[in-house]
């Protein structure tokens, strides 16, 4: 048995050593500091190493009912996946069916235009969108007062987009939003064509109407990439914090306060290694459980 | 984009416009649906050209409102200052190295790993696969603090090193790659076995030949990735001089609550924009290939 398993190490030495450039980078920077992270979040550990002191789960406890900020965090990355992962979900499915009769010329035109937020960089799009959503000078209130909004929704005043806290969060999730579309539109495109033409054809002879066909036949087909999307779009979206950090800080009134900017400040600025470890764990308590789960229905396509 | 092989229509006559048309709906209500993803399209692009625009745009001009559209009285004053004033040339030479060590690393760790995962049977394969895997799934940000700290032991802050280390192993890279491995044909090995061919000349002759294609899309996304990553290299740059370019831009903006410079800052946004941009343009196809090939199976 020993025997044979060492005959079957033997044999994959080439695997090993193909595999190796891979895993030894894998195990310093990810994997150790993975584990290293869940110890630090046992101590109380600052910039001096030789203060570092375990202190049990007391970063825990303190993190869930004494902070007064990270409930708030945890409940806002909740709301931005909430909002912007259904919202993308729908508008690239009703984009995708509606170009993709379209020539490739017209189809490429529409690709681009919705992947280019993708292809530029966060910290860019989130720079312009300061300007936008500016309330003295900004483009939006412009368009706004221009289209008749301001009065109606303020009274004829110009809205603080980012200074008001009802409608911060909002304003970042439609700059996420804006980058969430480009790769969701590509996968349905491809997921679309893979469906053959025949099954159309037929139910057009049994005389079924569009909107049947895309019932009965287009949804459950994409069904395997919608939920591949839904996987790809719910973790990009919890790791959202570049719209936080130029455009807002968390603020107003920790309004707009996410799980990784919390991390961020807490860990690189304030340099509490041992309470960001411990916020750290618990996003990925919460990112395991969800990846669990959706790779428990992605299962069948990937194995 | 795949195009349909099972239509047996198809085959008989050429490809009729009705055929790709499967959703029957009345014409006018298509035509305005159209109209709404069009508008949308529009309006994804917008925060581009207002970039674009504003960096033409002195202060008084930036902050006029209402704003003018197109800038009346156009300068270059922004560019001049970013340019010259600033050390952007140095962030996008930071920037470039960065993300062309990252693309660089993440192809050979991927198409190594990916060709053993792929093509290759031994012992502990599957575990060592879905933890490269789960690693996909997670956010990096969950290990980012003891990532700091080992690199403050390193002593690699400000360091081109520092920014890569992390991005040694491009996951979303290996399994792109297993993928694609596992549609290449086995006798093809088999053959090249046959002929007495060793290990490493397989790989060299016949894997990375038939590999080109995966190879691409992965270098372009671990680039772009690496281009627009933000928080790993706030947190290792502390020294102007080795900003990356997007962290740069960032900080332009940043400096001087109250008279924020917008003139400037969208220069610095167009100009970290511009490569990603072109070498969107260029490789078009790389993007879509990439992305679907990691989606649909076979």
């Amino acid at each position: 048995m020993l025997a044979n398993f060492g005959k079957r190490v033997w044999d994959g030495r080439w695997a090993y050593i193909f595999i190796a450039p891979a895993m030894i980078p894998f195990v310093i920077f990810t994997g150790y500091p993975l584990i290293q992270g869940l110890l630090l979040s046992f101590y109380k550990a600052g910039v001096n190493r030789d203060k570092w002191r375990y202190i049990g789960l007391k970063n825990y406890s303190n993190l869930l009912t004494r902070d007064p900020v990270f409930p708030t965090a945890i409940k806002n990355t909740f709301l931005f996946v909430l909002g912007v992962v259904p919202a993308a979900m729908i508008i690239c499915l009703f984009v995708a069916v509606l170009i993709y009769p379209l020539s490739q010329r017209r189809q490429s035109f529409f690709r681009a235009a919705f992947y280019m937020p993708v292809v530029s960089a966060g910290v860019v799009l989130a720079m312009v969108w300061v300007y936008i959503y500016s309330q003295e000078y900004g483009l939006l209130n412009y368009i706004f007062e221009s289209l008749g909004l301001l009065d109606l929704l303020n009274g004829g005043e110009k809205i603080g987009w980012l200074a008001q806290t009802d409608t911060a969060l909002l304003s970042l999730a439609i700059v996420v939003l804006s980058w969430s579309l480009g790769q969701p539109l590509i996968l349905f495109l491809a997921g679309l064509g893979a469906i053959p033409d025949s099954l159309y054809d037929a139910a057009k002879i049994d005389g079924a109407n569009s909107w049947q066909a895309f019932w009965k036949i287009t949804l459950p087909l994409l069904r395997p990439t919608m939920l591949f999307v839904l996987v790809v779009l719910t973790i990009a979206v919890f790791q959202v914090f570049v719209v936080v950090q130029l455009m807002t800080l968390g603020g107003p009134a920790n309004a707009t306060q996410t799980i990784v900017f919390r991390i961020w400040v807490t860990g690189i600025v304030g340099a509490k290694f041992g309470y960001a470890s411990a916020m750290a764990v618990i996003l990925l308590a919460i990112v395991s459980v969800l990846a669990i789960a959706q790779f428990k229905l992605l299962d069948r396509q990937f194995t | 984009m795949a195009q349909n092989t099972y239509s047996p229509a198809k085959n008989l006559m050429p490809v009729d416009s009705s055929l790709r048309r499967r959703y029957f709906v009345g014409r006018w209500l298509r035509y305005l649906a159209l109209a709404v993803v069009l508008a949308l399209a529009l309006i994804l692009l917008i925060p581009i050209v207002w970039m674009l625009l504003g960096s033409f745009k002195i202060q008084r001009v930036a902050l006029a409102y209402p704003p003018e559209l197109i800038p009346s009285n156009p300068v270059l004053d922004n560019w001049e200052r970013l340019l010259i004033n600033r050390p952007s040339l140095r962030w996008m030479l930071n920037s470039f190295v960065v993300a062309g060590g990252i693309a660089f690393f993440g192809v050979i760790t991927s198409t190594c790993a990916g060709y053993a995962f792929g093509k290759k049977q031994f012992p502990g394969r599957t575990i060592f696969f879905w933890l490269i895997l789960m690693t996909m799934m997670l956010p990096r940000q969950i290990y980012m603090i003891p990532l700091f700290v080992l690199m403050k032991n390193f002593g690699w802050f400000n360091s081109y090193q520092g920014m890569i280390a992390p991005y040694l192993v491009y996951p979303f890279g290996v399994f792109l790659m297993r993928q694609f491995m596992q549609s290449i044909p086995d006798e093809l090995l088999e053959a090249g076995k046959m002929d007495g061919a060793s290990e490493i000349q397989l790989f060299r002759h016949i894997i990375l030949p038939l590999s080109k294609p995966a190879i691409g899309a992965i270098a372009i996304f671990a680039f772009m990735a690496g281009w627009n990553d933000y928080l790993w290299q706030l947190v290792m740059a502390t020294d102007e001089l080795w900003l990356t370019l997007p962290v740069g831009v960032a900080k332009l903006t940043a400096s001087g609550v109250g008279s924020i410079d917008i003139g400037v800052g969208m220069a610095g946004a167009t100009f970290a924009f511009i490569p990603m941009l072109l070498i969107f343009l260029l490789f078009q196809n790389y993007f879509i290939k990439g992305i679907t090939v990691g989606a649909l199976k076979g």
